[in-house]
């Protein structure tokens, strides 16, 4: 498992290429990579991400480890910048690897939840009319919920 | 009296006009620190005024704001996340 928070850039293409190196008993990958999108009505200069020292790590290091108890994941990567990125940059990425892709893609969709709505980071989008916080969309604090009554319901039936 | 470190992030921070600070207090919950933080001066209050829209997290950990406030704890006050 690798949990990196870093303001420098990566290249998801070279951080795959050494994931599953060495292992014959994975079946499935995946990964997803977030990028800076710009509008072409309103165009943004760049996207400033704060985030909280000291906490982000830790948190997103517990729910990976969550991820692959739950899943049964053979190995999780995560990673997520901070600081000043422009349209085009990759601003995150996820990638699980399991033996078979329905563990895979449900704990990385899991993981991109979590990271959407509770993981402690905060964008700031600048363009030719100011800085504006983006605001937190209801429905993705929603879509984690789902994970939890999944775990609630689960928990009924034993 | 207690003694407990606050941050803030976000426009939370932009409102109260400091990312982080000590502070003396009797509160016995967070609730009860963010009222007692809102009596202070109007930007507190303003920041606060809306707790539907704000998050909180007690050492490192996301909160609500009934938790326990104990002595040497780390309070952050931000707006709902928008990572990803």
């Amino acid at each position: 498992m690798r949990v990196q928070v870093q303001e420098h850039a990566f290249d998801p293409g070279s951080e795959l290429g050494g994931f599953h190196a060495g292992r014959t008993d994975a079946g499935a990958l995946v990964s997803f990579s977030g990028i800076v999108r710009s509008d072409d009505q309103a165009p943004i200069a760049l996207l400033e991400i704060e985030h909280y020292p000291g906490m982000t790590e830790k948190a997103i290091r517990g729910i990976a480890t969550e991820a692959v108890e739950r899943w049964q994941l053979m190995d999780c990567l995560v990673i997520h910048r901070f600081g000043r990125l422009k349209p085009g940059d990759h601003i995150m990425m996820v990638a699980t690897l399991a033996k078979h892709r329905a563990e895979a893609f449900e704990a990385a969709e899991f993981l991109m939840d979590y990271l959407k709505s509770r993981a402690p980071f905060w964008k700031r989008e600048h363009s030719a009319s100011g800085k504006l916080w983006v605001a937190s969309r209801d429905k993705d604090e929603a879509t984690m919920e789902r994970w939890v009554r999944q775990e609630a319901g689960e928990a009924d039936c034993g | 009296m207690k003694q407990v470190n606050v941050k803030y992030f976000a426009w939370v921070r932009e409102r109260i006009g400091k990312s982080s600070e000590r502070v003396e207090t009797n509160a016995e919950t967070v609730r009860q620190l963010v009222v007692e933080l809102g009596e202070r001066e109007p930007r507190y209050e303003l920041a606060f005024s809306d707790l539907a829209s704000l998050r909180v997290a007690v050492n490192h950990v996301l909160a609500d704001f009934d938790s326990r406030l104990e002595n040497g704890a780390e309070i952050a006050f931000f707006p709902p996340m928008t990572g990803g």
